[in-house]
């Protein structure tokens, strides 16, 4: 972490008209777990604008590698060898430093190791599908992993997931905390998901799109996908004339 | 024409799925040797934190009244001070035995979720007045597209609670008993619905 003086602004509010509705009911399951009363606008209190901070501690060599994280000694998963990297970067631009990034995803045939889970394709004996990386001081955070299949689901009649990681950030704001979902460049699917076509905005849409990234790619090793992600904003507290203690 | 403001915008949301547990909880969920223990998972407290021992546990229910067994809800919350662990609490220390964030999963089988913690101090409102003692609750699941934000209060604090600016700021009164836990032992029960007659006050913080 920077050695500079804590930020400690509100959050600019959430554009809840680019962000997916609560009630989306193409995605079947949002029908029964949509709240149907409006939310309740609440200018960030310290409650909100401070949030957690985890260090470098909770850490372990391979937790951004997932082609080893889970591998046997001399082994590896099956699958296209992908690094995926960017920024997380606030509205304003500013990295994100120290910012928490969680992912998982499927295996290449797009099967799950989850309890759960029951669609015929195999697992793969090498691949956990979970990892997690801290942002370095400008926001910058990588991982190595292998490009997830496609699944099906039971949704409409013959609904199919496009490729994705799913991406869990903590921020510097308890405000800011977000769960997404990274898409590939070219993937046909992402134009027929429900769960993609719940964000009403499709510049929003593209915005989870990962190019693929040649300047990145490790030649004769794995190619590379860039995936930048905005977390809110927040107001200098320079122009903020509160009460010490707010 | 003027000039662009240039700022980004915020990542869209995506629902956290089914298989959250794989990224979040992955030890719960049968992938063990990726990480030691789950992050956020366990008791908030240890023998030198300052505060009264309490438990909180509920469910969050959908609009058929069936609870969720496949939800994630974390915690975020103040110490026994009123302090929060995090660089942006500029008013004083927090204490350094208490991180007051935490993670749990809802059982498989029920949906229950259960944190073992401390009842948090007051903290200010933005005007510095004393907000009532809470513990803000995220919530995420399969068919949730954007977290869920919202507060739990403490049903033995009704004085507190009479004058939180949070509370207060809820039109139907009626509502404010959906964000008030009552107490029972050291026990908090808190159940969160999603939807229909008693649907729990969200926020958009």
């Amino acid at each position: 972490m920077r050695n500079t003086m804590p930020e400690t602004g509100a959050f600019f509010p959430r554009d809840r008209e680019m962000h997916p509705p609560a009630y989306a009911p193409w995605y079947k399951t949002t029908v029964l777990r949509s709240p149907q009363r409006a939310l309740i606008s609440l200018e960030g209190t310290k409650s909100e604008i401070t949030g957690p901070v985890f260090g470098h501690n909770i850490l372990n060599e391979f937790d951004n590698d997932l082609i080893v994280n889970y591998a046997k000694p001399g082994e590896s998963p099956i699958g296209q060898r992908i690094l995926v990297h960017g920024r997380v970067v606030d509205e304003r631009g500013k990295g994100v430093a120290g910012a928490l990034v969680e992912f998982w995803q499927a295996n290449a045939g797009g099967r799950y190791r989850h309890k759960k889970e029951t669609y015929l394709a195999a697992l793969d004996p090498n691949f956990g599908g979970v990892g997690r990386t801290i942002a370095d001081e400008d926001g910058y955070y990588w991982f190595k992993t292998i490009k997830p299949g496609p699944y099906p689901w039971p949704n409409g009649v013959n609904d199919w997931r496009p490729a994705h990681i799913h991406f869990s950030i903590f921020g510097h704001g308890f405000a800011q905390r977000l769960i997404t979902q990274m898409y590939f460049e070219g993937d046909p699917l992402i134009w027929m998901c429900p769960i993609v076509k719940t964000i009403p905005d499709e510049e929003a849409i593209k915005q989870l799109i990962a190019p693929l990234d040649m300047n990145a790619t490790i030649p004769m090793d794995m190619r590379a996908y860039k995936f930048d992600i905005v977390l809110r904003g927040r107001r200098s507290t320079l122009f903020e004339n509160r009460k010490e203690g707010n | 024409m003027v000039q662009p403001l240039g700022y980004l915008r915020e990542s869209a949301s995506q629902t956290a799925g089914p298989y959250v547990h794989i990224g979040c909880t992955p030890n719960f969920t049968g992938i063990h040797g990726v990480f030691e223990t789950d992050l956020g998972s366990g008791p908030l407290v240890n023998d030198k934190t300052k505060g009264e021992r309490i438990t909180v546990r509920g469910r969050v229910i959908d609009g058929s009244g069936t609870p969720l067994r496949d939800a994630l809800i974390e915690i975020w919350q103040a110490d026994a001070d009123g302090f929060y662990q995090s660089p942006s609490e500029t008013r004083g220390t927090a204490d350094p035995n208490f991180l007051g964030w935490a993670r749990c999963p809802g059982d498989m089988a029920t949906g229950e979720y259960v944190f073992e913690t401390i009842k948090p101090g007051r903290v200010p409102f933005r005007d510095g007045r004393l907000m009532a003692p809470h513990i803000t609750f995220w919530i995420v699941a399969r068919g949730i597209n954007i977290g869920l934000h919202t507060r739990m209060y403490f049903g033995d604090e009704a004085e507190a609670n009479a004058e939180d600016p949070v509370l207060a700021r809820i039109e139907h009164k009626v509502r404010v008993p959906t964000l008030i836990a009552e107490r029972e032992g050291n026990t908090y029960t808190f159940d969160i619905y999603l939807q229909g007659e008693n649907e729990t006050v969200f926020f958009d913080m």
